[in-house]
């Protein structure tokens, strides 16, 4: 399967600060993407440089097999939606849609209109005045008419009201459906996520911690329930992610792509929540240490 | 992308027209009668005899109003062009993060500035360039009369050099808006930096531009002869530059016939003329003696005067204006395809 984007030890340094580092990633095709991590842990960063607003300070980035905004044509296969939705105040809708049309050949005004009425705009409607669920669906139209192969959201529904979340979720799902066009979204709300997608890149402190399909995360890790015991004593092929000990109990997240056997632990299944947290925690812990092995977390 | 910018000007364009078509208005209703009024002035053929100052004054008398005002309109406009077209055009781009949206459709934002700047840019030049031929058209009766094509005020005021202005304001403020990212502070940054880079030419690079010519010139084509009370020593010659049409004179000396500063001209005046070169007791201190009682005494004096010495004069003459016009011209272009070439670099390469 081919990768639609594709980094190798990718980093951009803003100054001394490092806004993302050492990103290795290889995201298959036809996946619906979230990038989830705390505000500030690189993800715009992450998606500016596959949209080509950023230039990378280290590392490669491939997006559909090409370097990001690197010809008109690279453009054109990659649709995006920045964070709070820009869209020109003085511009009606109408005027966004003919933008569209202007600066892209690939333009379906045919499917841009329809949406625009579908969702009840009025094309006379001056951007500014839109709400930012209106805007939000707005700057998702023009980024879906251009037909990219790519379509690349940052936070989209951040600031939106739950009604206009849904809204607009759905409204991406359906286009996922009807072109099956890639999807990247991230967001830093799990929730928005686990109602959309089916492949997992949690990013931390300017590092991917994980990254995944979610089905596959899920069934490689696990909660563990025992008796108190010292987390290096786990079979090799189990790796903590979090480690919580009470007096006499034991609470782990583990990696292992294998079945665990050891009677004495109670073992459940982890929510998508529950796996974002402990790697952010484990993160968090870590610092911006690079490389250190995981900590465990300690709590009395 | 032409059409796109199209759209985003089209406010700016309109204001800019509205007021060409203000300013044209005006100056097609007061322009004909102001040259149908030098026309039956008989500036134009006046001799000395008759009293050409008076012919002059009258005659500038008249839109005196409208005549001061276009000078300073013609000073601003490029300012203006490059605060309100040139600083805002990445600037805004930038502060309401709509960047995020232009430079991620099908189009390169290489392409996307280029289209902005060439018609932008166009644009600015053409409205300068109305502006100053317009009112070079409007004044021409008044500079026949003021012969001082050179002044500043005068110089920077027609022509062409407006293009030059307002190609430079432009491209300095979109290097502003390029750089500062915020569009206030890149307005007020161009405004001063333009101020600052008029002064500078006007009264440092203008000068040196070409190097001077010099001529000789005796007492009667001065503009001002006068003898002057100079403390106790007694009095002192004072001849203005002698009067060159369209010229530009920088200094003026008097010398002696070899060419020599007349350093013994106060001893010359005393041993000449002793009624007037004598100690100061008719004429007080710091007051200048234009027609002393005995006119014929004044003249002999300057007649004696002019068998000895004469002016020497450093000048720009009045032919090399167009030269001038056209070397501030290519500087003001030259400086500001410099700083467009420095925003297509700093767009494409730091902003990212």
């Amino acid at each position: 399967m081919t990768a639609v984007l594709q980094s190798s030890g990718l980093g951009k340094q803003y100054g001394r600060r490092w806004a993302l580092r050492d990103c290795t990633l290889s995201i298959p095709a036809g996946k619906v993407v979230g990038l989830v991590g705390p505000n500030g842990a690189g993800k715009t960063t992450l998606l500016h440089l596959a949209v080509g607003l950023l230039e990378p300070t280290s590392g490669t980035i491939e997006v559909l097999n090409s370097r990001p905004a690197e010809s008109p044509t690279q453009l054109g296969r990659v649709g995006f939606v920045a964070q709070e939705t820009p869209t020109y105040p003085t511009f009606s809708v109408a005027d966004h849609l003919r933008l569209g049309g202007w600066l892209n050949p690939s333009w379906n005004s045919d499917q841009a209109e329809d949406r625009i009425k579908r969702l009840g705009l009025d094309p006379g409607h001056r951007a500014g005045k839109l709400s930012g669920g209106q805007r939000a669906q707005l700057a998702l139209t023009l980024a879906i008419a251009k037909r990219p192969e790519l379509l690349i959201l940052d936070e989209p529904v951040a600031s939106l009201d739950p009604v206009a979340r849904r809204d607009f979720l759905r409204g991406l799902m359906e286009v996922v459906a009807e072109h099956g066009v890639s999807v990247v979204l991230s967001s830093h709300l799990v929730a928005d996520l686990e109602r959309v997608c089916d492949y997992l890149v949690v990013l931390v402190n300017s590092r991917v911690q994980i990254a995944g399909e979610i089905e596959q995360l899920l069934a490689s890790h696990h909660r563990l329930i025992g008796p108190r015991r010292d987390p290096n004593t786990l079979p090799t092929n189990q790796e903590v992610i979090e480690a919580i000990h009470a007096d006499r109990q034991s609470t782990l997240i583990v990696r292992t792509d294998d079945p665990i056997h050891d009677p004495a632990w109670t073992v459940e299944q982890l929510s998508m929540e529950d796996l974002v947290l402990a790697y952010m925690d484990r993160a968090a812990a870590a610092g911006s240490e690079p490389h250190r092995p995981a900590l465990a977390q300690v709590r009395p | 992308m032409i059409r796109l910018t199209w759209r985003q000007f089209r406010t700016q364009a309109a204001a800019a027209f509205a007021a060409l078509a203000a300013l044209a208005i005006v100056l097609a209703i007061t322009g004909p009668h102001l040259a149908h009024l030098y026309d039956t002035s008989g500036i134009a053929t006046c001799k000395p005899p008759s009293n050409c100052d008076a012919l002059k004054s009258t005659f500038l008398s008249h839109d005196k109003l409208l005549h001061n005002l276009l000078g300073p309109l013609l000073l601003a406009v490029p300012a203006l062009l490059g605060i309100f077209w040139g600083a805002p055009l990445v600037a805004r781009e930038l502060e309401a993060g709509t960047y995020r949206l232009a430079w991620t459709q099908s189009v390169t934002r290489t392409r996307w500035l280029a289209v902005k700047v060439v018609l932008l840019g166009l644009a600015s030049i053409a409205v300068a360039g109305l502006f100053s031929l317009m009112i070079t058209w409007w004044s021409s009766p008044v500079d026949q009369v003021n012969m001082n094509r050179f002044a500043p005020g005068a110089f920077d005021e027609r022509g062409i050099v407006a293009i030059g202005y307002a190609a430079f304001a432009f491209a300095l403020g979109l290097t502003a808006g390029t750089l500062i990212r915020r569009t206030v502070p890149a307005m007020a940054t161009t405004l001063v930096a333009f101020v600052g880079a008029r002064l500078g030419m006007t009264y440092w690079i203008r000068p040196q531009l070409m190097s001077p010519a010099h001529t000789t010139a005796g007492f009667g084509a001065a503009s001002n002869l006068a003898f002057e009370a100079s403390g106790p020593s007694g009095v002192t010659f004072v001849a203005g530059p002698p009067h060159i049409p369209n010229a530009w004179v920088y200094s003026d000396r008097i010398v002696d016939k070899a060419g020599r500063p007349a350093t013994n001209l106060h001893a010359f005046l005393l041993k000449a003329c002793p009624d007037i070169g004598g100690p100061p007791n008719s004429i007080p201190p710091g007051t200048r003696a234009h027609a002393p009682a005995n006119r014929a005494t004044f003249q002999a004096c300057i007649a004696k005067l002019s068998a000895k010495f004469h002016e020497t004069v450093t000048y720009q003459p009045a032919s090399r204006y167009w030269t001038f016009q056209w070397y501030e011209t290519a500087i003001f272009l030259a400086l500001a395809l410099i700083l467009v070439g420095i925003c297509f670099w700093w767009i494409r390469r730091r902003l990212t």
